[in-house]
């Protein structure tokens, strides 16, 4: 069973969010990258498929600067065989990033991609499906349980109110949820064996980008709090303050 | 609010990318399993054993050793990390790792047989064995050389008859490493707790270390095969090497809960109104805070070096009694200003820093107190030894 596994590196969630002087770009000064948490289950998700198919290969991918290398070696500690580092500035185009990622993976023979529902900085959900339409591949996403069944898988979907089963051809690409599994840590051992696995470079090809950032605005301060009294006597200050000032009675 | 560590010197930038690695993972390991237990722990006086198993599949127990022994085979620093942040969830499970690795595992590597290292070193390192380390009487503390612990030699067995006092993980280990005078010179004695004679009974009602397992060991005529003696170390610098290694961990711990207790206040006095403003804009407080920042700061670069200087084979006992003394003595010292700045919140176990300051009592008495190794390194700077 040879998976590759398509991760980003996002900023660790604690970690301030800032513009550049010129409000175009996040300032990326004393961010702390880490791997994507949703990516982490699609990480899980394919060790634990390797190890039960009990031969392959688990290979990363993963597109942008020099944020990369830490988080593929972040997966390779965890468990995963090798990793590619596909070189290109980090775009907010999703588009553009599944076509550096797709060229990359192009031709390599593969029974499954993997990857997160989304990264947890832009929040597109977009580039998991968009690999699989540039590499004509079916796909599934939002994935909470994933199972083999006679070279097929069965993937159970989250959406509004339920779960489908969709059953799906291999080779395809499958979009990790939070409750798929429960990502393990990556032990003392595997952190060390990890400086060992190589890291391969490729240029990456992501083509125009065709998202323009117009700004980037801070979110706004919160207002402070009003104590308009205390016990019962406050209510109909409060109701009325709600109803004329927030406007939500 | 999330642990966020102090680095105020950008430290961080100083480490390998293995080393951050290893620390954030530590720090995760403890966030997730050990910060939701430890105050039911700390309040019933119970060791959370049941993380033993999760910490040697993590790869914790033993990780400065080699891989054929199954273990992760880490540099000083990494070691040093990892002890920094479990000592930022509690001192008790920083003492069961130490104890394990630096107490037993360590004297099995550095003096043990071929065949007491292939058959101890993968039990331990795994957990599937729990060991502890007997050297303190109740008589003999600071004075470890005036032991009355007795090996005799049988012919086909030793014979050994004494009392250890103050053992970490004595009631719930599987081996222990016993210290005892073989004719009247110090031998060490790798002793299965099983053996007819040995008991562990535990000592209840501490104010302090309340997460950790402390034992009397009791050896009433317990015969120890001739295997399991260490061959060839004598005298008080086999039990002393080892306490180099374990001092070294214990270094870089007590950073680790100084800078639990500084999140904690750093937090609180920025969020606590008093005079209709945050404690933390009074000039007393802060005055606390820059001190505390301050000195988390010069023991983050004592044990920094440190390992730097283990590393490259330069390190003395004495370096390490520097550490000791300074970190964990800072640590305690921090640690109840921390709990002054609290309030009265300071003394509910809705907070953490006063189960620190609680521990680090005993983290400041154990391992050589904070004054005999003012004495080691006063003997070390002029030749002159004021112990006795
Ligand atoms: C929680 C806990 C866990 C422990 N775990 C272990 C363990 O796993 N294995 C083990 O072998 N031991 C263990 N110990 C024992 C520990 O190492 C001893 O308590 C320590 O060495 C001090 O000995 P003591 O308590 O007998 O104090 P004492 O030696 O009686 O010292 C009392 C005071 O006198 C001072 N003093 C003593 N001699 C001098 C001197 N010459 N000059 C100036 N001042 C002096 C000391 O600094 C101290 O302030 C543990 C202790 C505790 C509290």
């Amino acid at each position: 069973m040879n998976i590759y596994l398509l991760l980003k590196a996002v900023a660790d969630s604690e970690a301030t969010i800032r513009p550049t002087t010129d409000g175009k770009a996040v300032n990326l000064d004393g961010i702390t990258w880490v791997l994507n948490p949703f990516d982490e289950f699609a990480v899980e998700e394919a060790l634990k498929m390797r190890d039960a198919a009990g031969s392959g290969e688990v290979v990363a991918v993963s597109y942008g600067g020099e944020e990369v290398p830490k988080v593929l070696r972040n997966a390779l500690a965890m468990g995963v065989d090798r990793g590619i580092h596909v070189k290109g500035a980090a775009t907010f185009d999703a588009l553009a990033t599944a076509r550096a990622l797709a060229n990359a993976v192009k031709g390599q023979s593969f029974d499954l991609i993997l990857c997160g529902k989304s990264a947890i900085d832009l929040d597109n959900h977009g580039v998991g499906v968009m690999v699989a339409e540039l590499l004509d591949l079916p796909s599934v996403s939002v994935v909470v349980k994933i199972e083999q069944k006679a070279g097929k898988l069965l993937c159970e979907r989250e959406v509004e109110g339920g779960l489908v089963v969709v059953e799906t051809p291999m080779p395809c690409v499958v979009c990790a949820q939070k409750g798929l599994n429960e990502p393990r840590y990556a032990s003392l051992k595997g952190i060390m064996a990890a400086k060992k696995k190589p890291i391969d470079e490729v240029e990456g090809n992501a083509g125009e980008s065709q998202v323009e950032v117009i700004e980037i605005q801070p979110k706004p301060q919160r207002q402070a709090g009003q104590i308009l009294g205390q016990g019962v006597d406050a209510i109909p200050a409060l109701i009325q303050k709600l109803r004329e000032e927030a406007k939500v009675l | 609010m999330a642990y966020q560590a102090l680095d105020y010197y950008l430290l961080d930038d100083l480490l390998t990318d293995e080393e951050r690695l290893i620390r954030d993972t530590v720090r995760e390991f403890v966030t997730d399993n050990l910060m939701p237990v430890i105050e039911t722990c700390n309040s019933e006086g119970r060791f959370p054993k049941e993380l033993v198993k999760p910490a040697a599949e993590l790869g914790l127990l033993g990780a400065p050793y080699p891989e054929k022994y199954g273990c992760a085979n880490l540099g000083p620093i990494a070691y040093g990390l990892i002890n920094q942040e479990l000592e930022r969830g509690d001192s008790g499970l920083r003492s069961f790792v130490s104890v394990q690795t630096s107490l037993v595992m360590y004297p099995i590597f550095a003096f043990g047989t071929e065949a007491q290292k292939d058959y101890w070193l993968p039990l331990l390192g795994s957990g599937e064995k729990i060991g502890c380390f007997g050297l303190t009487e109740p008589d003999f503390g600071s004075n470890p050389g005036g032991m009355l612990t007795r090996a005799e030699d049988k012919g086909s067995y030793y014979l050994l008859n004494g009392s250890k006092a103050w053992i970490t993980n004595g009631t719930i280990s599987d081996v222990a490493i016993v210290w005892a005078k073989l004719d009247g010179v110090i031998r060490g004695f790798i002793v299965e707790t099983d053996r007819k004679g040995f008991s562990a009974p535990e000592i209840k009602n501490k104010f302090s270390l309340r997460a950790s397992v402390t034992s009397d060991l009791v050896l009433e005529d317990v015969e120890v095969p001739k295997e399991n003696i260490f061959p060839d170390v004598r005298g008080l610098k086999g039990p002393l090497s080892c306490l180099t290694q374990a001092r070294y961990g214990i270094a870089w711990g007590a950073t680790g809960a100084a800078m639990a207790v500084f999140d904690e206040c750093l937090q609180y006095s920025k969020s606590r109104i008093q005079f209709d403003k945050p404690i933390a804009s009074f000039q007393l407080v802060q005055n606390k805070l820059a001190w505390m920042a301050t000195e988390i700061t010069k023991s983050q670069f004592l044990v920094y070096r440190l390992g730097q200087l283990k590393a490259a084979g330069k390190l003395r006992p004495q370096h390490v009694s520097m550490a000791k003394r300074n970190n964990v003595g800072t640590a305690l010292d921090i640690a109840r200003v921390g709990r002054d700045i609290l309030g009265a919140n300071g003394i509910s176990n809705e907070y953490q820093t006063f189960r620190h300051m609680a521990n680090l009592e005993s983290v400041n008495t154990y391992e050589g107190t904070f004054d005999i190794h003012t004495l080691i390194i006063g003997e070390d700077l002029t030749g002159i030894a004021a112990y006795a």
